[in-house]
C-alpha cells in the first residue's frame, strides 16, 4: 500500500484513538500527579431539627483564591502513587524491616489495599485465563463434531454466557449460590453442613468469581477456536487418518498447531480483561473478601466526597500492570514477525 | 409492587387536582429541575414540586438511589443542570465542600415567613436547606417471638444479645438477630452508632485528625462481633434491602433498621400475617451501660443551586417550599415519614424515630471530611468482623486509610 493511501486509511482510527484513547490517558496522568488544595477549615455553629452543634466546614473564599490560580490543585508529584492507598512504599517497608518471617511479611502486605486488591487480580487472571482457553477450545471441538443440524442452537446456546450483562449475569450467579439458593443448598447437602454458607466463606467467594469468570468468557475462546477450525486443511486431516493418527493425534499434531496464532490473540484479550475484572465483585458484594484494581477506582468514586486523584494514580497504575502482563505475548509476537 | 404504583399514582393525582384548587404556588416562570434520591416520601415531596408547572414554569425530578453521584457533577456547571437537589445530613456536605448551593436567606425572608423555624437547617448562621422529614436507626421487634421467651422489648444490646441467645436455645430460629452490615457504606454506619452509643469523638475537636483507635471503638467493634454470631452468615453482603427481605421472611427477630423503611415490614405485602402483624417498633437501644442511644439521627431537606439564575432559584425555591406544604400530608402520604411538616399526625410505626430524637440520640456529623471516614470504616472493619485481624488493626487500618485520603484532598497536611 502506497504511504499517502495508508495514511488516509488509518487517519479516521488514529484521530479517533487520540481522541478517545490517548488524550483521556493524558488527562488522568496529569490528574494523578495533584492533589486538592490545602483546605481552609473555620469552627461554625449548625442548627437543625436536632438543635445546635459545633462543627466545622470549608472556608469557599478563602480556598477559592487558591483555585483560582490552580484549578488543578497542588502538584503533588508522586505523592498519590507512594502513599498508603497506593503502593504503601513507607509501609512496605516498614513491613520489610519489622516483619517476623515471611508469613507475617505477607500478611502485612495483604492489609494494604493494593497488594490485597493485586492477590486477587493476579489470581483470577493467572487461573481464569488458562481455564477459559481450555473450555472454549473443547466447546468448539465439541460443537464443531456436532451434527449439522444442531450447530445452530448449539452455537447460540454457548454464547449465551457472553450475551448476557455481566452485571445480570453474576446477579444470577450470585442468587443461585445464596444459602438458599440452588447451588448453595446442594452445596449444604453435599457437604452434609447445613450452615456452609459461600458468601460467608473468602476462598469460597473466590471460587465462585472464577468460576462466573470462566463461565462469562469461555464463549468468546469458544467462538474464535470454532471460526479458526473451519480454516483447519482437510486434506493434512485426512492424511493423518489415512496414516493411522487417532482422534486425540490428529488434534494434537494437526488442529493445536494449527490454532496457535489464535491462542495468542485469545490470550492477549483475556489477560487484559481479567485483570481489570469488575463487575461479578460488584454483583456478589464480594469487598469484603476479594478486591481489584478496577473495584478501588469505583470505590474512590462512588464515596460521598470523590477522591479524583486517587483514582487516576490507580488507572495509571491499572494501564502499567496490562501493559506489564502483555508484555511477554507482544514480545513474542513482535518476534515472530520480524522472522518473517 | 402494584400496590406501591396505585399508592404513587393516586398521590400524584391527589397532589394534581390540590394544585390546580390552589391555583399555582406563585411561580409564572423559571425552570426548576430536581435531584433526590428515590424512595416513596421523596417522590411525595417532588409530585408536590411538579403540582407547581404551569405555562413558563417547568419542573422535572430525576430520582435515584444514584443520586450522590450525579448531584454534584449536576449542579458545578454554569448554569446547573439542576436547580435543587434533595440531601441528607451527609449528602449536604459533599455539596458545601464544593460550594454548589446557596444560602436561602434572602429567599426565605422575601418568599418564605411561613416557613416553620425549626424546618430551616443553618450552617454558619446562613439557611443553606430546608428539612421535611427525620430518620434514624431503632429497634424492630417481633411481638410474638418475645412473648414465646418471655421477655420485654430489649432497651440495650446486652439485653438484645440474652434474647438472641434464648431464641436460638429455644430452638425458634437459628440466627434471630438481622442487620444492614454490608461491607461498605452500611457497615460503617453501624459503627459510627455503636461508636457514640459507646460514647466515643470520632474526630480531635476543631481538627480532621481522626481519633477511634481507642478504648469506645474496640468496644464498638466487639459488642458488633457479638452480634454477627447471631445473624445469618451472609452478613457481609446483606444491605438494609436485603435484611428488609430477611425480616419478612420470617427468618429475623430482633434488628436496628431505619424508620423509614419500617412501614414496608409493617404492610401487609411481601410477607405473611405472622410476620407483618407482629412487627412492632421500639426505641433505639443503647450499648456499654451508657445513655446516648447507638443510633443516628438524619434529617432529608432541600436545597438552591448556587449557579442558576435568581429568576430560575426564586421559582425552585417557591416549587419546592410547595412540595413540602401541609397540602402534601393527605391518607396516603401521612405514614411515609416523620415529616417535619404542620399537620403531621403521627403513626406508631413513627415511634421509633420520636423515640430517637427524644433521647437525645447524636446527629450525624456535618463535618466536611466526614465522608472520607465513612468510605474509610466502610473498606476496612469487614476483616475484623470475618476473624482475620485484631479490631486495634482493623481501627489503625481505618486511620491510616483515611489519613492518607484526607491529605490527598487538603484536609491534612
Amino acid at each position: 500500500m502506497k504511504h499517502k493511501t495508508f495514511l488516509w486509511f488509518v487517519l479516521p482510527s488514529s484521530l479517533a484513538m487520540l481522541l478517545f484513547i490517548f488524550f483521556p490517558l493524558v488527562s488522568i496522568v496529569v490528574q494523578s500527579l495533584h492533589v486538592a488544595h490545602d483546605q481552609v477549615i473555620v469552627s461554625v455553629e449548625n442548627c437543625t431539627l436536632f438543635g445546635c452543634t459545633q462543627s466545622t466546614m470549608i472556608d469557599q473564599e478563602a480556598t477559592e483564591a487558591l483555585r483560582q490560580g490552580a484549578p488543578l490543585g497542588r502538584f503533588a508529584g508522586l505523592t498519590t502513587y507512594l502513599d498508603r492507598g497506593h503502593l504503601a512504599v513507607g509501609e512496605v517497608a516498614q513491613a520489610w524491616n519489622g516483619a517476623q518471617g515471611w508469613r507475617d511479611f505477607g500478611s502485612q502486605m495483604l492489609n494494604l489495599p493494593f497488594y490485597k486488591a493485586m492477590a486477587f487480580t493476579l489470581t483470577f487472571t493467572f487461573i481464569v485465563t488458562p481455564l477459559t482457553i481450555i473450555f472454549g477450545f473443547i466447546i468448539a471441538v465439541a460443537v464443531n463434531s456436532a451434527a449439522k443440524r444442531i450447530r445452530g442452537p448449539l452455537i447460540f446456546f454457548s454464547l449465551l454466557p457472553m450475551i448476557i450483562t455481566p452485571l445480570v449475569g453474576s446477579l444470577i450467579l450470585f442468587w443461585m449460590i445464596d444459602a438458599r439458593g440452588i447451588i448453595g443448598s446442594a452445596l449444604q447437602a453435599l457437604a452434609g453442613n447445613p450452615e456452609l454458607s459461600v458468601k460467608a466463606s473468602t476462598p469460597m467467594m473466590w471460587i465462585m468469581l472464577m468460576v462466573y469468570g470462566v463461565w462469562h468468557t469461555a464463549p468468546f475462546a469458544f467462538i474464535v477456536y470454532y471460526a479458526g477450525l473451519q480454516t483447519v486443511n482437510t486434506d493434512t486431516l485426512e492424511s493423518a487418518m489415512i496414516d493411522g493418527a487417532s482422534r486425540w493425534q490428529r488434534i494434537r499434531y494437526v488442529v493445536l498447531p494449527h490454532l496457535l496464532p489464535l491462542t495468542t490473540f485469545i490470550a492477549l484479550i483475556q489477560l487484559m480483561d481479567n485483570f481489570r475484572v469488575f463487575e461479578p465483585i460488584v454483583s456478589f458484594a464480594a469487598s469484603a473478601h476479594a478486591t481489584s484494581l478496577s473495584w478501588a477506582i469505583y470505590n474512590d468514586l462512588g464515596g460521598e466526597t470523590r477522591q479524583l486523584s486517587s483514582a487516576a494514580a490507580t488507572s495509571v497504575l491499572t494501564v502499567l500492570g496490562v501493559a506489564i502482563l502483555l508484555s511477554p505475548v507482544l514480545v513474542r509476537t513482535w518476534r515472530d514477525f520480524g522472522r518473517r | 409492587m402494584h400496590m406501591y404504583n396505585k399508592a404513587a399514582i393516586v398521590t400524584a393525582i391527589a397532589v394534581l387536582s390540590g394544585s390546580t384548587a390552589i391555583a399555582g404556588c406563585g411561580v409564572d416562570s423559571g425552570r426548576v429541575s430536581i435531584v433526590g434520591n428515590e424512595f416513596p416520601a421523596i417522590h411525595t415531596v417532588a409530585n408536590g414540586a411538579m403540582a407547581c408547572a404551569d405555562t413558563g414554569v417547568t419542573v422535572t425530578a430525576n430520582l435515584t438511589a444514584d443520586h450522590q453521584t450525579i448531584n454534584v457533577a449536576g449542579m458545578q456547571g454554569n448554569p446547573a443542570e439542576y436547580t435543587s437537589a434533595i440531601v441528607a445530613s451527609s449528602s449536604i456536605v459533599a455539596l458545601m465542600n464544593e460550594d454548589v448551593i446557596r444560602p436561602l436567606d434572602d429567599l426565605v425572608a422575601e418568599y418564605g415567613q411561613d416557613i416553620p423555624t425549626r424546618q430551616l437547617i443553618t450552617i454558619n448562621g446562613k439557611v443553606m436547606a430546608v428539612a421535611f422529614m427525620a430518620n434514624a436507626q431503632h429497634l424492630v421487634y417481633r411481638k410474638d417471638v418475645l412473648e414465646q421467651i418471655g421477655v420485654e422489648p430489649p432497651k440495650t444490646y446486652e439485653d438484645l444479645l440474652a434474647a438472641a441467645e434464648m431464641i436460638r436455645a429455644q430452638g425458634i430460629m437459628q440466627n434471630p438477630v438481622g442487620g444492614a452490615y454490608a461491607a461498605g457504606w452500611n457497615l460503617a454506619e453501624e459503627f459510627v452508632n455503636m461508636y457514640f452509643g459507646e460514647g466515643g469523638a470520632l474526630f480531635t475537636p476543631g481538627t480532621a485528625e481522626v481519633s477511634i483507635n481507642n478504648e469506645q471503638g474496640i468496644a464498638a467493634l466487639n459488642m458488633m462481633k457479638s452480634l454477627t454470631e447471631y445473624m445469618n452468615p451472609d452478613f457481609l453482603t446483606h444491605d438494609s434491602n436485603a435484611t428488609s427481605a430477611e425480616w419478612e421472611a420470617g427468618n429475623v427477630a430482633l434488628m436496628n433498621m431505619w424508620g423509614s423503611r419500617t412501614g414496608v415490614l409493617m404492610d401487609a405485602e411481601g410477607s405473611t400475617p405472622e410476620v407483618y402483624e407482629n412487627t412492632m417498633v421500639g426505641a433505639p437501644m443503647t450499648v456499654g451501660g451508657g445513655t446516648i442511644p447507638a443510633s443516628t439521627l438524619w434529617w432529608d431537606g432541600w436545597t438552591v443551586a448556587k449557579n442558576i439564575s435568581d429568576e430560575d432559584a426564586v421559582a425552585t425555591f417557591l416549587a419546592l417550599k410547595n412540595g413540602v406544604s401541609p397540602s402534601i400530608l393527605t391518607d396516603e402520604t401521612m405514614g411515609q415519614a416523620v415529616w417535619m411538616i404542620d399537620g403531621y399526625q403521627p403513626a406508631p410505626v413513627n415511634d421509633g424515630v420520636f423515640a430517637a430524637m427524644a433521647m437525645n440520640t447524636t446527629p450525624y456529623p456535618m463535618l466536611p471530611y466526614m465522608g472520607l471516614l465513612h468510605t474509610a470504616l466502610g473498606d476496612n472493619l469487614a476483616e475484623f468482623l470475618q476473624g482475620k485481624e485484631s479490631a486495634e488493626q482493623a481501627l489503625a487500618d481505618v486511620e491510616a486509610a483515611y489519613t492518607a485520603a484526607a491529605k490527598e484532598k487538603g484536609f491534612l497536611n
